[in-house]
């Protein structure tokens, strides 16, 4: 799997460098400024690109509006973007062009290494994964909101889960309950949400995290 | 009523409330002018006469003083009632100033503005008496306009209305009507015009000098200064603080399971797995406290997108619908715009936590040199920053850029809350949106 870094700080660049290329990865490049990651993803084309929010040289959010720029330049081009805080505000901009191939973690994140690796090979192969953070806010503030007050505990762990892009599998073995328990948690709450099921991991997560970010979400429920 | 009445009649009225109002104000002045002025100058004389006759003029002095002060500031409020801004020139009492001590007989008399006061006195209640006229006249005019004296001439009373002393015959009294229009439609026109005169003179007496206003804004920037110098110190120990309980000691804790870590490596690789998942798990919680105390410095978001992104962050992050609009042509100073982030976090935080609203709205706007900031919504209202210490904070904070907060929360609601700051703005750009969160 060929990888792009754009990092600024020289330590987490080559740890990061480190991992990947531990756990079989190779990177194909790694910038640290803004205005080279652009060019730097147009001329690898990576699997995956690996971003930090904040980068030279304004020190502002030039990582993230370079994700988003490449991913309207070469559409579907994975992104996992890294920060240091996690904003529901950018978790809904990487999302909005409803195609996947994202991750948003926090730097933290990275320290659980297998963990990182494996969110770095599903956003590669095309999946969403939202730190657990962006999820909790996102649960947060809509916690009160009807129908999602009528989800019962387990379901809610369920949809957190879900919305972190983990597969039925994983969030059975998450939960240790059965892959079937699963599922029927995930029908019970499409249904308590009035959402139309998915089978597709990923169309699924989107339409979670839009559910919970209240645009699209809405709307099925008001034709219901 | 509004339901039946037709278009013009409601322009008519909405022409008719100023009239009306111009016509009270001139009333009020005159009857302020005219019952105080004269008895406030004679009893200030008195007073000045008596301190050496027998020194009682000492705390007299002062007494009419605070009378005098008392008749300024009610024509001050009629003043804003008209849209004129008198601003207080009154230096503030010293400490120990009570009545009847040398002390505030000094302060009063070292004041400027109390002589100042004293010498528009007469003037002020000529000025003051000529706009009885702005409501005497359309009075006359209205008079003569609705046919009271044609309707008296026809009653055989004597009679006489503007030019004609007595009315002499019908045709004298019908005419009476059309100059009742005219001078109705004068006495209004004038009405506005003598308000005007009266104000525009308690201008050049009233506000204060440029030395008293120096001095009032020396004072007030002391007062900021103070507040602001102990809320920095404060938040200062407090992120002290929070540091050494939180991030300093998981750190101390880390290097400590390393340390054992390194030590065991040989003996007991199974204790060494368990330490490092520990350190791990350490490092993770001082990584989340480090992103909080940052939060709570300057918000990491407010750095990366300005005010606007921020504000929309903060939406976000609020378990009901807020509606943001921010129209901002550049970027305030980082200080005023940090200012202003947690003014709006503070607001917001106050409507989750009292208001039970089920939607708010943030607006963020500059225009001539001010920002301005409102934070609103539909609940139950009864807001009152005197009693909340959160809004009372924002509200020493905004002071010390100068900026102000107002509250109007009405029981039932809505509450909204307005703040605003001068600043200028940098790098113009256009970018005006909308949205929901």
């Amino acid at each position: 799997m060929r990888v792009v870094i754009a990092e600024d700080l020289a330590l987490l660049r080559d740890g990061l460098t480190r991992i990947l290329e531990a756990f079989g990865c190779q990177v194909v490049a790694a910038v640290d400024n803004g205005p080279s990651v652009l060019p730097a993803l147009t001329t690898h084309r990576p699997d995956v690109a690996v971003v930090d929010v904040r980068l030279p040289p304004t020190f502002t959010d030039e990582g993230l509006q370079a994700a988003i720029r490449a991913r309207a330049a070469l559409p579907g081009l994975p992104v996992l973007v890294l920060s240091q805080h996690v904003e529901r505000l950018y978790a809904r901009e990487l999302l909005s062009d409803r195609r996947g191939g994202v991750g948003y973690l926090l730097k933290d994140r990275v320290s659980h290494v297998d963990q990182f690796v494996d969110a770095v090979r599903r956003v590669a192969a095309g999946g969403t994964v939202m730190d657990p953070e962006v999820v909790a806010q996102l649960l947060a503030s809509r916690a009160g909101a009807e129908p999602l007050a009528e989800l019962t505990a387990r379901e809610r762990e369920v949809l957190g889960l879900m919305a972190e892009g983990r597969s039925n599998a994983a969030i059975a073995g998450r939960l240790f309950v059965t892959e079937k328990a699963v599922s029927k948690h995930i029908n019970s709450i499409f249904s308590k949400l009035r959402m139309p099921p998915s089978n597709d991991d990923n169309r699924r997560v989107l339409a979670v995290l839009a559910y919970l970010d209240g645009e699209d979400g809405r709307q099925p429920r008001a034709r219901a | 009523m509004g339901a039946v009445d037709s278009p013009v009649s409601d322009r008519i009225r909405a022409g008719l409330r100023p009239a009306a109002v111009t016509a009270a104000q001139g009333l009020l002045i005159a009857l302020l002018s005219l019952t105080t002025h004269v008895l406030l100058v004679v009893l200030s004389l008195v007073a000045l006469l008596l301190i050496p006759a027998f020194g009682v003029g000492f705390a007299l002095f002062p007494m009419v003083t605070a009378l005098v002060r008392l008749c300024t500031g009610s024509h001050r409020r009629l003043a804003r009632w008209s849209g004129v801004e008198l601003p207080v020139p009154y230096l503030p009492a010293p400490p120990g100033a009570q009545v009847g001590t040398w002390r505030r007989f000094r302060w009063v008399v070292t004041d400027p503005a109390t002589w100042r006061d004293l010498s528009w006195l007469l003037p002020g209640a000529v000025t003051g008496a000529v706009c009885l006229a702005a409501f005497a006249l359309p009075l006359y005019g209205l008079e003569g306009a609705l046919g009271v004296p044609v309707l008296l001439h026809l009653a055989d009373v004597w009679y006489g209305y503007g030019p004609f002393w007595p009315i002499g015959n019908l045709f004298q009294a019908v005419l009476c009507v059309p100059l009742g229009v005219l001078v109705l439609a004068a006495g209004l026109a004038a009405g506005r015009w003598l308000v005007w005169l009266h104000l525009t003179f308690a201008g050049y007496f009233l506000p204060p000098t440029r030395a008293a206003a120096l001095a009032l804004r020396v004072r007030q920037l002391t007062v900021t200064r103070a507040d602001t110098v102990d809320a920095q110190a404060a938040e200062l120990r407090r992120i002290e603080r929070d540091l050494h309980d939180g991030a300093q000691a998981r750190l101390v804790a880390l290097s400590m399971s390393i340390g054992l870590a390194e030590q065991l490596v040989q003996r007991d690789p199974e204790a060494v797995r368990r330490l490092l998942a520990e350190a791990r798990e350490t490092s993770g919680q001082a990584l989340a406290e480090l992103r909080g105390l940052v939060r709570g410095i300057h918000p990491p978001v407010l750095a990366e997108r300005g005010l606007d992104g921020a504000v929309r962050a903060l939406a976000l992050s609020v378990p009901l619908p807020v509606a943001v609009t921010v129209e901002l042509p550049g970027r305030p100073p980082a200080p005023v715009e940090s200012a202003a982030y947690f003014a709006v976090a503070e607001g917001l935080a106050n409507v989750t936590k009292h208001s039970a609203a089920s939607r708010a709205w943030i607006t963020v706007r500059y225009a001539d040199g001010r920002l301005t900031l409102v934070v609103g919504d539909d609940g139950r209202g009864g807001a009152d920053p005197a009693a909340g210490s959160g809004l009372a904070g924002v509200g020493r904070r905004l002071a010390a850029f100068d900026g102000t907060m107002a509250v109007t929360s009405p029981v039932g609601g809505p509450t909204v809350v307005t703040m605003e700051l001068p600043c200028e703005l940098s790098s113009p750009r256009i970018s005006p949106s909308s949205g929901t969160g």
